[in-house]
C-alpha cells in the first residue's frame, strides 16, 4: 500500500537527485571532511521535505473535500455495523462446609453446589435505534443444579437520546435504579455472590420489572440526578411486592391481587449526587425508595428505603486504571405490612396481621494494588425483627468475605473468594469459591 | 389511599415543577464563548490554540493518566451535558468509558454527526490497522493505532477540522478561528522544520517503547521501534518477554526506552540496566511533564530529549 508519506519521501528524494545533491541521506557514516556540507544538505533537505509535505497536505485536504481519502480507516466499528454484540460467560467452582449450598448462597448468580456451577452466561446487544432512541437487550442463559438450561430476557429497553430539559426516559424491562449494585450486571460485581441484604429485600435476581423511568439531570454545578421508576409490581423479580415468592417473607398464603390503579404499581424514586473532593477522588451518594403493594392482603404495602455511598481514589498516574482504592456501602430498611391470612405450611393456622421490619448493610473495600490485580474485603449483615414465623429469609445473618481477583486481560478474570458465614442458632459456614469469566465481542464500557 | 396521594405528589408534582422551572430558563442566550470538552489534554491543547478567547476548554482525562482507562465519573456527565463541542480521539481510544457518559449526558449538540461532535481520527491515515481481529494478539484496536497526535502532520489535519467545526457552531467567531488556524499552521511549519532537522541525524535509529504508542512518532522521524515492553498491547510485561526484549536490544543496539508517566518505569529501568540503555520520561499529553502545557512545548521537549539521548547512545 503506497501511503502519502512514503510518496512524499520518494518525491523528496527525486527532487534532491535532480538538484544535484548526491550526499547520502543517512548521516551516520559521513566522513569528517564533508561534515559541514552534509549539515547544509540536511538543513535544505528538511526545508524541502517540509515544503513538499505542506503541498502534499493541501492537496490531500483539497482532495478530501471532494471524497474521503481512501487510506482512512472506516469509522464504524469493525466488529459490527449497526449493533454491538457481546457474550459473557461466568462460572464458579468451589467447596462449602455446608452440603446444601443453596441455603447460604441464595442469589441466582451465586455458586449453587459444591463443585462446578455456571450461574450466568449473557448475550448483550446494544445500538442506536434511530436519531431518537438507543436500545439495549440482555439475554441470560443459566444452568441450574440439575444441569437444566434456563433462558430469560433479563433486560430489554430503549432510552431516549434527545428529550429537552435534561430529561430522559427509559422504558422496557430493566433493573430498577435502586442503590448501587442492584442495577449492575453480575459480571460487574466485585464479589462472587450477591450481598445478603440485597437478596433479602430484592430476591435472588434483584429488583427488575417492566416499566418506565423518567430521569432529570439537575442544572447544578455538581452532578445531581433525580430518577423515578414506575413499574409492574408482580412477577418473579419483584420480591418484596406482588411476587409469588413474597409469601416467604411472612409465611402466609398470597392473595390474588390484581392491578386496579396506579396504587398497584411499583414506584421507585432515586436521588444521586456526586462530587470530586480532589483531583484523584470521587464520591457518589444516593438515596432510593421502592414502594408498592404486596400480596399478603388487598391493601397491604411494602416500603423499602436505601442509602448508598461510593468513594474512589485513583492514582493520577493510573496505568490501566490501577492503582486505586474504593469503598462501597449500602444500607436498606424494609417495612412489610403483612395482612391477616392463613399460613402456607399449615392451612389451619391463621397468621395475625402485623408490620415486619428488616434491615441490612454491606460494605466492600477494594484495593487495586497494581495493574489487573485487586484484593477485596466485604462485610455483610442482615436482620429482621422478631416474629412467630421466622423463615430463612428473615433470620439474622453475618458474613465476611475476603477475595482476590486477577485479570489476565480486560477480557477475562479469575477470582478466589472465601466466605465466613454465621447464622445464629444454625452455626458457622466456611466456603471457598473460584470464579472465572470471559468476554467475547465488543468492548463493554462500564459506568462509574 | 396513602399510596394514591403519594403517587400524585411524587409523580405529577415534580414533573410539573420541572417543566415550569426549566421552561422559564429554556432558551439560553447565544453564548459569547463556546464550551469545548476534549477527551484528552492533547486535543484540549489544540482546541485552545484554534479557539483562543472564544472558547473555554476542559479535558476529561488527566494528562498523567492512561487515556484508555479513564473512569466515567459523574462530574464528566455534567461537563458533557453543558458542552457545545466534544472532541474525541476516536478509533476506539475512549470506547471503554465514553459511551455511558454520552448516554447520561443527554446532549444533542454533541451527538454523532452534529457540528459539535469532532472525531479526530476522521481523515487520519491510521497505522497498525489489523487485517484480522484476534485478541490472542492482545487488545489490538480494530480501527488502527489511536495514538496519532504525536505526529505533527496529523495535528495539522485535526486543527483544520477543529476550526471548521468551531466555525459551524459559532459562525460569529469564524474569522477568528480561521485566523488562529493560519497562525497555528505557520507556527507548526516552523517547528516542524526544526524538529525534522533535529531528528535527521538519527534516521533509522532503534528505539523501544512500553506500549505501542509511539508508532506515529517513529514513522514521522524515521525511527524503528524494535520492541515493546508489553508483550502484546494491554498485556503486562512477563519475565520471558523482557528477556527477549533484552536480547533484541543487545543484538540491534537499541539503547533508548520511551516510557509515559502512567507506565511502569521500574520495569523499563530493569531492562535499561542490562542493556546500557537510557529510560526517557516521555509523554503524549501536554502538561504531563512540567513546562509542556502546549502542543509545541510538548513536541519540543520530546524531540530534544529523544535527539539528545540518541546522540549520547550513538
Ligand atoms: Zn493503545
Amino acid at each position: 500500500m503506497d501511503t502519502p508519506f512514503r510518496m512524499v519521501r520518494a518525491t523528496a528524494a527525486a527532487a534532491i537527485t535532480l538538484a544535484g545533491w548526491s550526499a547520502p541521506i543517512a548521516a551516520q557514516q559521513v566522513p569528517d571532511s564533508s561534515v559541514r556540507r552534509t549539515q547544509r544538505t540536511l538543513d535544505s533537505l528538511a526545508t524541502a521535505m517540509q515544503a513538499l509535505q505542506a503541498r502534499m497536505d493541501s492537496l490531500t485536504r483539497a482532495g478530501a473535500q471532494a471524497a474521503p481519502p481512501p487510506t482512512t480507516a472506516p469509522q464504524a466499528r469493525a466488529s459490527g455495523s449497526y449493533m454491538n454484540m457481546s457474550f459473557d460467560g461466568l462460572g464458579d467452582m468451589g467447596w462449602s462446609s455446608l452440603r446444601n449450598v443453596r441455603s447460604i448462597e441464595r442469589g441466582d448468580h451465586d455458586p449453587k453446589v459444591r463443585g462446578f456451577s455456571i450461574p450466568n452466561a449473557e448475550i448483550a446487544l446494544d445500538g442506536v435505534i434511530d436519531p431518537y432512541f438507543k436500545g439495549f437487550s440482555n439475554i441470560v442463559l443459566k444452568l441450574d443444579e440439575n444441569g437444566e438450561t434456563g433462558i430469560e430476557l433479563e433486560e430489554m429497553y430503549f432510552v431516549t437520546t434527545s428529550l429537552p430539559h435534561n430529561l430522559q426516559i427509559k422504558a422496557g424491562q430493566f433493573f430498577t435504579e435502586f442503590g448501587r449494585q442492584n442495577p449492575q450486571h453480575p459480571h460487574a460485581w466485585s464479589f462472587v455472590d450477591q450481598p445478603l441484604v440485597l437478596n433479602r429485600m430484592f430476591g435472588a435476581e434483584g429488583l427488575r420489572s417492566q416499566g418506565a423511568r423518567l430521569s432529570w439531570l439537575a442544572p447544578t454545578p455538581f452532578y445531581a440526578e433525580a430518577m423515578l421508576t414506575v413499574a409492574n409490581s408482580a412477577g418473579g423479580t419483584t420480591h418484596s411486592f406482588r411476587s409469588e415468592a413474597s409469601s416467604e417473607i411472612h409465611g402466609g398464603v398470597p392473595i390474588d391481587r390484581g392491578v386496579d390503579g396506579m396504587r398497584d404499581l411499583l414506584i421507585a424514586p432515586r436521588l444521586a449526587a456526586s462530587f470530586d473532593p480532589t483531583e484523584t477522588q470521587t464520591v457518589l451518594v444516593g438515596v432510593s425508595g421502592a414502594l408498592g403493594p404486596n400480596n399478603s392482603g388487598p391493601r397491604a404495602n411494602t416500603r423499602i428505603a436505601g442509602a448508598d455511598v461510593y468513594w474512589k481514589w485513583k492514582s493520577a498516574r493510573a496505568s490501566q486504571g490501577f492503582p486505586f482504592v474504593s469503598l462501597q456501602t449500602e444500607a436498606l430498611v424494609r417495612t412489610y405490612d403483612a395482612a391477616l391470612r392463613t399460613s402456607v405450611d399449615d392451612p389451619g393456622t391463621a397468621l395475625p396481621g402485623k408490620t415486619l421490619r428488616d434491615k441490612g448493610v454491606y460494605a466492600q473495600l477494594l484495593w487495586g494494588i497494581k495493574p489487573l490485580l485487586v484484593v477485596g474485603l466485604r462485610g455483610d449483615v442482615a436482620s429482621g425483627d422478631e416474629d412467630a414465623f421466622a423463615p430463612p429469609l428473615r433470620v439474622d445473618k453475618y458474613r465476611v468475605s475476603p477475595n482476590v481477583t486477577w485479570y489476565p486481560s480486560e477480557y477475562s478474570k479469575l477470582r478466589l473468594q472465601y466466605n465466613y458465614g454465621k447464622r445464629p442458632g444454625l452455626g458457622v459456614d466456611h466456603s471457598v469459591w473460584v470464579q472465572y469469566e470471559f468476554l467475547l465481542g465488543a468492548h463493554s464500557a462500564h459506568k462509574f | 389511599m396513602k399510596i394514591i396521594s403519594f403517587l400524585h405528589l411524587s409523580v405529577l408534582a415534580p414533573i410539573a415543577a420541572w417543566s415550569l422551572a426549566t421552561s422559564a430558563s429554556r432558551v439560553p442566550p447565544p453564548a459569547a464563548v463556546i464550551h469545548v470538552v476534549a477527551t484528552t489534554p492533547d486535543l484540549a491543547a489544540l482546541a485552545r490554540e484554534i479557539g483562543g478567547d472564544a472558547v473555554e476548554v476542559k479535558a476529561l482525562a488527566k494528562a498523567t493518566e492512561d487515556p484508555h482507562f479513564v473512569d466515567a465519573k459523574p462530574s464528566h456527565i455534567v461537563t458533557l451535558n453543558r458542552a457545545d463541542v466534544l472532541i474525541e480521539g476516536g478509533a476506539d481510544l475512549e470506547i471503554g468509558w465514553l459511551p455511558p457518559l454520552l448516554e447520561s449526558a443527554r446532549n444533542d449538540r454533541i451527538a454523532t454527526g452534529a457540528p459539535g461532535r469532532i472525531v479526530a481520527s476522521q481523515g487520519i491515515r491510521m497505522l497498525d490497522v489489523p487485517s484480522t481481529l484476534d485478541r490472542a494478539r492482545g487488545d489490538v484496536h480494530a480501527l488502527g493505532n489511536p495514538h496519532f497526535l504525536i505526529d505533527p502532520i496529523n495535528v495539522r489535519t485535526i486543527a483544520a477540522t477543529i476550526a471548521e467545526h468551531f466555525a459551524l457552531v459559532n459562525p460569529k467567531s469564524a474569522d477568528l478561528f480561521r485566523a488562529n488556524l493560519k497562525k497555528f499552521d505557520a507556527t507548526l511549519d516552523v517547528h516542524l522544520a526544526t524538529w525534522l532537522k533535529q531528528m535527521a541525524p538519527f534516521k533509522g535509529a532503534k528505539i523501544v517503547t512500553y506500549h505501542k504508542d509511539f508508532v506515529y512518532l517513529a514513522e514521522r522521524f524515521n525511527l524503528e521501534v524494535v520492541e515493546t515492553l508489553e508483550a502484546k498491547p494491554g498485556i503486562a510485561p512477563s519475565p520471558a518477554h523482557l528477556a527477549q526484549v533484552i536480547s533484541t536490544m543487545k543484538a540491534q543496539n537499541a539503547r533508548v526506552i520511551l516510557v509515559q508517566p502512567y507506565q511502569n518505569r521500574k520495569t523499563a529501568e530493569t531492562v535499561a540496566r542490562q542493556t546500557d540503555a537510557t529510560v526517557l520520561d516521555m509523554a503524549q499529553q501536554p502538561g504531563a511533564i512540567d513546562g509542556t502545557g502546549t502542543y509545541f512545548q510538548l513536541m519540543d521537549y520530546i524531540v530534544t530529549l529523544l535527539s539528545t539521548a540518541l546522540q549520547e547512545k550513538k
